[in-house]
């Protein structure tokens, strides 16, 4: 066993840990923190399930920033589209036998890999084009789409320059699952692409990638329109109303 | 109105081209502190207490524990810039700390630094930072140029809402003893006599009987405006600005006529004689409940079954998405009706009904537009279905006006702009900051003046009225094109052909 293998193994079971257990932290954090008035920005559904549908729409296609800013939309609409093609594209490496639908994707990750460097050094680039997103930019936006890139054109090189053994790369994260490690493959562009990529797992919970459960977590998305009819009571502000003399029978 | 030259107004933007950043152009611009006996008043400390900085990010610890959305705002913002030119205050002033992500990011970078590991850990790396003095100067200035108006959540693809965090900092402020004179005087006077004003209950009778008298003087009909009247079916609380402020008292004149001519008993209380609840500016929960028990306290005293609100937009988020929460359950008032209803609702409903006569030709002098308040359009609903709040309003208005243009787009319904008085703001050490605020409303109004003929805008809330009355000038427009919607009922109602 390679010392590199070792240590990618080690850096992945880190990452992996990372990740589950402070998204698991965030997640339960957001859950429990009481909303204490209801502020869903209007117009608001009326119901439960016309609020599914709009954080649907909001995961799906972008709603809100849609109505906002086309250029803004379309480049992260190419970013994460891209991003999600990829990912499927990838399931390949962790399932035995490969899915049937995994199999279609295939070409279509492809497309996506490119859709979304293309997406993302167009993000990048309103960061320093655009004078109102240079001032709002910090030097942690220009690491994080830094990494993306990276992420995104060491995975392509992979594809298209220097290819490497996918199929032991395969046995590498399959032994991964099942703790029975395999050598992994030691071009350069994979031990990038897979640094980086532990890299991004393991700052994704600390950063503004949280916005990924946040977005489910908005009160002005998330509540339903029905104040006049349900009361809504966060448990510490009960306490303030045993203060009131003019309580009624409820 | 006579015209201040000594305030800079901004021109109308050709192409409504984003302003062109002009950093600290508005640093200067900050609301008069609250004097030690206003801020005591409220259970807040007199002046900024010496260990300011660790009080302060004691009380964001305690915030992130009570309130969901300040913690999701706080962690979810990707800096994408959607929100970046939906303020009118950044469109009014150019500064960039009036983007609504650069004036979050003024409290995010303290809870970065304090709450996050990455912030604990490679500060400079995130935009984190210590809560300086100069920070805090900031805070005090550019979170008094936020008005609360919620645009910016619209389009943001997160929904993060300005207003949360905006709330919490004048929260944290209030508590190290930094508030505001104009929110916090008034809250006290709330408290000691019941209404923004200090107006007192022989005053508040005085000034209801002289509106009896007038209005039959005028009409010949006589209008009862009562107050105090136990077993009335309806409790109306209303702005206090709606007992003598222009345009806001037609507005009233315009309430009592309505309830006139459909038969219904209503009083107004002298206890809870304001509708706005000005502690949803400073962002203080305790104070919101503490303000709102009076509504509960009055319409059980006068025994009533309804209680209705009358024009005022932030009094109406107060009143239709809180009151439940602060000063429910409501179950001693009539189920039959919404808990609590608001004015137009009532009146749009008695127009369905036939239970009103209006005559619109009444109006024939005037063409019509609207501007929907924010907190009415983003923060609210009127009716039973989503986007009520922007029918209801123009069907009265259609009922009473035969002319009637809507204005742009994009600067109505849920993208309408703030009047640029809202949230707090509606004070002269302001005034800059409030004529600047009102540009992009002001562009859309002289679009539909120079196109449609329109000669009035009617607004529900007696902030925008107050407002667009004293700001309007200042463009060029006179200041009693604002008016009421129930003073267009009021034009338009025919006395003497129902009851």
């Amino acid at each position: 066993m390679s010392f590199l293998t070792l240590a990618y193994a080690l850096a992945f079971y880190f990452a992996a840990t990372v990740i589950i257990v402070g998204l698991a932290y965030k997640i339960r954090q957001f859950w429990v923190t009481p909303a204490p008035l209801k502020i869903p920005v209007m117009p608001a559904p009326l119901t439960n399930k016309g609020v599914a549908f709009r954080l649907a729409r909001e995961v799906t296609y972008f709603e809100s920033l849609f109505k906002s800013n086309k250029w803004i939309w379309i480049l992260a609409i190419l970013f994460h589209a891209g991003l999600l093609l990829v990912v499927l594209r990838h399931l390949r490496y962790f399932t035995e036998p490969v899915w049937f639908w995994v199999k279609l994707v295939q070409p279509f990750g492809i497309y996506g890999g490119f859709a979304m460097v293309a997406g993302l050094l167009g993000l990048w680039a309103r960061r320093f084009l655009v004078e109102r997103v240079r001032y709002i930019s910090s030097l942690s936006d220009h690491l994080m789409l830094a990494l993306l890139v990276m992420i995104g054109v060491s995975g392509l090189m992979l594809k298209f320059v220097t290819r490497t053994d996918i199929i032991a790369v395969k046995a590498f994260f399959l032994g991964l699952m099942r703790f029975d490690l395999q050598p992994l493959p030691q071009e350069p562009a994979l031990l990038v692409h897979l640094g980086l990529i532990a890299v991004l797992m393991i700052i994704f919970p600390f950063s503004k990638l949280l916005h990924v459960p946040g977005v489910f977590f908005s009160p002005s998305r998330n509540q339903v329109d029905d104040a006049r009819e349900k009361r809504h009571l966060a448990p510490w502000a009960a306490k303030l109303d045993e203060t009131r003399e003019n309580a009624t029978a409820e | 109105m006579a015209k201040k030259p000594e305030y800079d107004v901004p021109a109308f933007r050709p192409d409504l081209e984003n302003p062109a950043i002009v950093a600290g152009a508005m640093a200067h611009s900050q609301p008069f502190i609250a004097a030690p006996e206003h801020q005591e008043a409220l259970g807040f400390p007199g002046e900024l207490v010496d260990n300011w900085e660790q009080k302060a990010v004691e009380k964001l610890g305690d915030l992130l524990q009570k309130n969901k959305a300040l913690r999701v705002y706080l962690d979810s913002c990707v800096k994408c810039g959607a929100c970046t030119d939906k303020c009118h205050y950044f469109i009014g002033t150019g500064d960039p700390k009036n983007m609504p992500v650069a004036r979050q990011d003024l409290l995010r970078s303290v809870y970065r630094r304090h709450f996050t590991l990455a912030g604990k850990i490679v500060p400079g790396l995130v935009g984190a930072k210590d809560l300086t003095k100069d920070l805090l100067d900031d805070w005090y200035k550019y979170f008094h140029q936020c008005s609360q108006c919620r645009r910016c959540a619209v389009f943001c693809p997160y929904g993060i809402d300005t207003a949360e965090i905006s709330m919490a900092a004048r929260d944290i402020m209030d508590h190290i003893g930094l508030g505001t004179k104009y929110n916090n005087e008034i809250l006290g006077k709330v408290h000691k006599i019941g209404n923004n004003l200090g107006l007192p209950e022989n005053a508040l009778i005085d000034t209801m009987e002289g509106l009896e008298e007038d209005v039959e003087e005028e009409t010949g009909v006589l209008v009862r405006f009562p107050v105090d009247q136990k077993g009335a079916d309806v409790l109306l609380v209303t702005p206090s600005a709606d007992f003598f402020a222009e345009p806001h008292v037609d507005g009233l004149i315009g309430y009592a006529k309505v309830f006139h001519q459909a038969g219904i008993s209503w009083t107004v209380s002298s206890y809870a004689s304001e509708a706005a609840n000005f502690a949803m500016f400073i962002g203080n929960y305790e104070q919101m409940h503490k303000v709102s028990q009076r509504i509960r306290q009055a319409a059980l005293d006068l025994g009533v079954k309804r209680i209705i609100f009358g024009e005022c937009g932030h009094a109406w988020r107060v009143a239709y998405s809180f009151l439940n929460s602060l000063a429910g359950p409501w179950d001693f008032l009539d189920p039959k009706y919404p808990r609590p209803q608001h004015i137009l609702e009532v009146t749009n409903d008695l127009i369905k009904r036939g239970a009103i006569n209006l005559d619109a030709s009444a109006n024939d002098d005037k063409v019509l537009t609207f501007h929907d308040s924010c907190n009415v359009a983003r923060a609210t609903r009127m009716g039973d279905v989503e986007g009520g709040q922007f029918i209801i309003p123009r069907e009265v208005i259609r009922a009473s006006v035969n002319k009637f243009v809507d204005m742009d787009p994009s600067t109505i319904h849920e993208k309408t702009f703030c009047c640029g008085g809202g949230g707090g703001l509606l004070t002269d050490d302001l005034m800059e900051l409030r004529i600047k605020g009102a540009l992009p409303r002001m562009e859309a109004l002289q679009d539909v003046v120079e196109n449609h003929g329109v000669t009035h805008m009617a607004a529900i809330c007696a902030i925008c009225k107050s407002q667009f009355a004293k700001v309007m000038p200042y463009y060029g427009f006179p200041m009693d094109m604002i008016v009421s919607v129930h003073q267009l009922v009021s034009d338009a109602i025919q006395l003497g052909t129902k009851e």
